[in-house]
C-alpha cells in the first residue's frame, strides 16, 4: 500500500478509543471524499461509524493504521492522526 | 397484525411450587425488558416504516438536544449527550437497521433490536471492561429510540405494578429480588428444573411456579389469561368457561387442604415411638419470618442473608445487618436462628462488584471462598451477628467449606470480631453454636477432622447433590440425573451421620431432601436430629413425621442402604410406606 494513502498510530489516551474519541474521528471521517478506514490487526472498521470504530476494542497502547482510498483524503488522514497523537486533548 | 388464536392449548412444564394461580400473563424477556412484537411487512409498506423509523430516531434526538440546551456547557454529562446525539445517526446503528427492514421485510422494532443484539455480543467478547462497557452507551441510544417506536415508557421488571403471573425465559436470582414480589401472581419459565432458584423463591413467596416449560414464551403473549396449576405443572393457554370453573375449584381445594394441615403444625412432630425432630423453616428475607411462625417452625435452621447485598452500589455496613438480623431473632427468640454467612455466587453476584467473569461460577470463588478473600467484608457481616445473638437465640452456619484450612480461618475471623466488639465496648455474645454446611464431597470424606472445629453440621443436599454427581441442577437436559436418592448420596448422608454422632456433635439438614415427605422415613432412619425447608411444607412435613416408628425408619435404612439405584429405593420407600404416605406427597423421580 503507498505510504502516502496509510498512517500507523499508537493509541496514547489512558481509556483507549471510546465512544466519546471515536465520535471525533467519525466527525472527521465523514467529510472524506472516498472512504476511510481503522485497522487493527485483521481487522477493518469504518472509521465514519463510531460503532464501528469501538468494536475494535482499541485500549491504550494498540497499533491502528489509518487508511484512506482517495488522495484527497489526506487533511483529514492527518487531522485524524493528529487528534489520536494528542491523546485526543483528553 | 397477528390473529388471535383463542383455542385452549396445555403447556406441560415441570412443578416447581405448589398452588394454582389464574391471571393475565406479564412477558419479561431475556434482557429483563418488555418482549419486542415481531412481525412483517409487505413490500409496498417498507419504505413508511423506515420512515416511521427515521421519525423515532428524530425525535429521540431533539429530547438529547433540548437536554444539552439545558445543561452547562462545561458539564462532562453534555459531552457523554453529544456523543449519544453522534451515535443515532451511526451507519452501524441507523444504516444498518435501515436495512434491516428494507432487505427482511420485519418491523422497525425487531430490526432495532436485531441490529443491538449482534452489536452487544461483539461487546461481550472485549477483553478490556472499559471498551466491553462502552456497549452501555449504544444501548442507551438504541432503547430511546426504541421508547419512541414504541410509543411508550419502557417498563422494566421492577416497575410492575398489576396482579400478573411473570412469564419468563429464564429468571435469574438478580433479576427475581428486583421485582415487586406481592403483585406477583405465579412465576413461569422455560428454562429451570425442579431445585432451579426460581423455584425455591416461588416457594419461599407461597405462589404457584411452573419451569422447565421450554416454549412458554414463544406462546404466550403479554396479556393472555393463563392457568398456572403448581401441583401438575401444567400451564393452561387460553382456558375455556369450564376449564376455569375446574380450575376455581381446585384452588379452593388445594387452599382449603393447606388450611387443615397448618392448622395442627404448631404442636412438636415427635414420633409414634416419642422421638422428636425440630422441623425448621428456610428465610431468606426478615419477613418471611411470620409465615414461618404461622407455619408451625421450630425455628430457623438457614436464614439465607445474600439479598440485603443485592440491587445497591456498596455493601450493607454492620449496623444496618445488625438491625435486619436482630428483628429476626428477637420475634424467634427463644427458638434458634441459624444464620448463615454470605454465600454470594456468580449468579447471585452484586450488581456492581463483579470483578471477573467466571466461566464456572458454582465451582469458583463464592460463600466462604470469597468471604475469606475479603475480611472486610465478611467481618462487618460476623459483627453483626455477634451483636444480634445478644437478643436471642443465635447460631452462625459457615457455606461451602470444602477444606479444615477453612473453618480455622473462618473460627479465627470470628475470633477477632469477637475481640474488636469487646474492645469497643459494645453488647454482643460469643458464646453461640458455629456450625458447618456440608455440601461440598470433599468435606463429607474430611467430616471427622471438621466436626473438631464446630458444633453441628447442616447437611445442604441441593448443593451436595450437584457437587457429587457433577450435574447442573439448572440444565433440564441433565436434571434426572439430580436424585436425591442415588445410592451414592444416601452413603454420604450416612457417612456424615455416623462421624456426627461418633464426635456428639449435631447433625441437622437443610435442603430440599429434607422438605420432601417421601424422604422423611430414610431422614429418621439416619438419625437426623432437625430438619429446615421452606415454611410452608412445615405442616405437611411434621404430619408425616407424627405417623413413623423411628425404629422401624432404622431398620428400613438397613435396607435401603442395600439398593444399587434411586428407582430402587424409591420403589422400596413405596412399598414400605405407600400406606402411610399421603397419594399426593409422590411425585416421580
Amino acid at each position: 500500500m503507498s505510504p502516502e494513502l496509510s498512517r500507523e498510530v499508537v493509541i496514547v489516551n489512558e481509556l483507549g478509543l471510546h465512544a466519546r474519541s471515536a465520535a471525533k474521528i467519525a466527525g472527521l471521517a465523514q467529510n472524506s471524499k472516498a472512504a476511510v478506514w481503522v485497522q487493527k490487526e485483521a481487522e477493518k472498521a469504518d472509521a465514519s461509524s463510531i460503532v464501528d470504530i469501538l468494536t475494535l476494542a482499541c485500549e491504550r497502547g494498540s497499533k491502528i493504521t489509518l487508511i484512506i482510498e482517495d488522495k484527497a483524503d489526506r487533511p483529514i488522514l492527518e487531522n485524524i492522526v493528529n487528534l489520536i497523537e494528542n491523546g485526543f486533548g483528553e | 397484525m397477528m390473529d388471535t388464536a383463542t383455542e385452549e392449548v396445555i403447556i406441560k412444564g415441570i412443578s416447581a411450587s405448589p398452588g394454582v394461580c389464574i391471571g393475565k400473563a406479564y412477558l419479561v424477556d431475556r434482557e429483563g425488558v418488555d418482549v419486542v412484537e415481531k412481525y412483517q411487512i409487505e413490500d409496498k409498506k417498507r419504505s413508511n416504516e423506515i420512515k416511521r423509523f427515521k421519525a423515532a430516531v428524530k425525535k429521540a434526538r431533539d429530547e438529547l438536544r433540548k437536554i444539552v440546551e439545558k445543561s452547562p456547557a462545561e458539564l462532562q454529562h453534555a459531552h457523554i449527550l453529544e456523543t449519544h446525539i453522534a451515535l443515532l445517526k451511526d451507519k452501524m446503528l441507523y444504516g444498518s437497521t435501515i436495512d434491516v427492514i428494507k432487505n427482511e421485510g420485519v418491523n422497525a422494532e425487531w430490526a432495532l433490536k436485531k441490529i443491538v443484539s449482534n452489536l452487544r455480543e461483539i461487546f461481550q467478547t472485549m477483553t478490556d471492561p472499559y471498551l466491553r462497557e462502552r456497549s452501555g452507551d449504544v444501548v442507551q441510544v438504541a432503547d430511546s429510540i426504541m421508547r419512541n417506536l414504541v410509543g411508550v415508557e419502557r417498563v422494566n421488571i421492577a416497575a410492575i405494578d398489576k396482579r400478573v403471573i411473570l412469564v419468563a425465559h429464564d429468571l435469574s436470582p438478580a433479576e427475581t429480588s428486583q421485582i415487586n414480589l406481592e403483585r406477583v401472581r405465579g412465576f413461569i419459565t422455560d428454562r429451570g428444573g425442579k431445585a432451579s432458584h426460581t423455584g425455591i423463591i416461588a416457594r419461599s413467596l407461597e405462589i404457584p411456579a411452573v419451569v422447565g416449560l421450554k416454549s412458554a414464551t414463544s406462546a404466550i403473549r403479554s396479556d393472555d389469561l393463563i392457568i398456572v396449576d403448581g401441583n401438575t405443572g401444567n400451564v393452561i393457554l387460553h382456558p375455556t368457561e369450564d376449564t376455569l370453573v375446574q380450575y376455581e375449584e381446585r384452588k379452593i381445594h388445594y387452599e382449603e387442604y393447606k388450611a387443615v394441615i397448618t392448622r395442627e403444625s404448631h404442636a412438636p412432630a415427635e414420633s409414634v415411638d416419642g422421638v422428636r425432630l425440630e422441623v425448621m423453616g428456610n428465610i431468606e428475607l426478615p419477613e418471611e419470618v411470620f409465615a414461618l411462625i404461622n407455619y408451625g417452625g421450630d425455628g430457623i435452621g438457614l436464614y439465607r442473608t445474600e439479598f440485603q447485598y443485592f440491587n445497591r452500589p456498596d455493601f450493607p455496613g454492620e449496623d444496618e445487618l445488625f438491625d435486619k438480623y436482630k428483628d429476626v431473632v428477637e420475634v424467634m427468640d427463644p427458638k434458634p436462628v441459624t444464620i448463615r454467612t454470605l454465600d454470594i455466587n456468580g449468579d447471585k453476584a452484586l450488581a456492581n462488584h463483579v470483578d471477573s467473569d467466571e466461566k464456572n461460577p458454582a465451582l469458583g470463588l463464592r460463600a466462604i471462598r470469597y468471604c475469606l478473600k475479603k475480611p472486610d467484608i465478611f467481618k462487618a457481616q460476623l459483627r453483626a451477628i455477634l451483636r444480634a445473638a445478644a437478643f436471642g437465640n443465635v447460631r452462625i452456619l459457615f457455606p461451602m467449606i470444602s477444606t479444615y484450612f477453612e473453618i480455622c480461618e473462618a473460627n479465627r475471623i470470628l475470633d477477632e470480631a469477637a475481640q474488636s466488639l469487646e474492645k469497643e465496648g459494645l453488647p454482643y455474645k460469643r458464646d453461640i453454636e458455629v456450625g458447618v454446611m456440608i455440601e461440598v464431597p470433599s468435606a463429607v470424606i474430611m467430616a471427622d477432622v471438621i466436626a473438631e472445629n464446630v458444633d453441628f453440621f447442616s447437611i445442604g443436599t441441593n448443593d451436595l447433590i450437584q457437587y457429587s454427581l457433577a450435574i447442573d441442577r439448572g440444565n433440564e437436559q441433565v436434571s434426572h440425573l439430580y436424585q436425591p436418592l442415588d445410592a451414592a448420596i444416601i452413603r454420604m448422608l450416612k457417612h456424615v451421620a455416623d462421624v456426627a454422632k461418633e464426635k456428639e456433635i449435631k447433625v441437622f439438614m437443610c435442603g430440599e431432601m429434607a422438605g420432601t415427605p417421601h424422604h422423611i422415613p430414610l431422614l429418621l432412619g439416619l438419625g437426623m436430629e432437625e430438619l429446615s425447608m421452606n415454611p410452608q411444607t412445615i405442616p405437611d412435613i411434621k404430619r408425616v413425621i407424627r405417623s413413623l416408628n423411628v425404629e422401624d425408619a432404622r431398620s428400613f435404612l438397613q435396607d435401603v442402604l442395600k439398593q444399587k439405584t434411586a428407582r430402587n429405593t424409591f420403589e422400596l420407600i413405596k412399598a414400605t410406606y405407600g400406606s402411610i404416605l399421603a397419594e399426593q406427597t409422590y411425585t416421580e423421580e
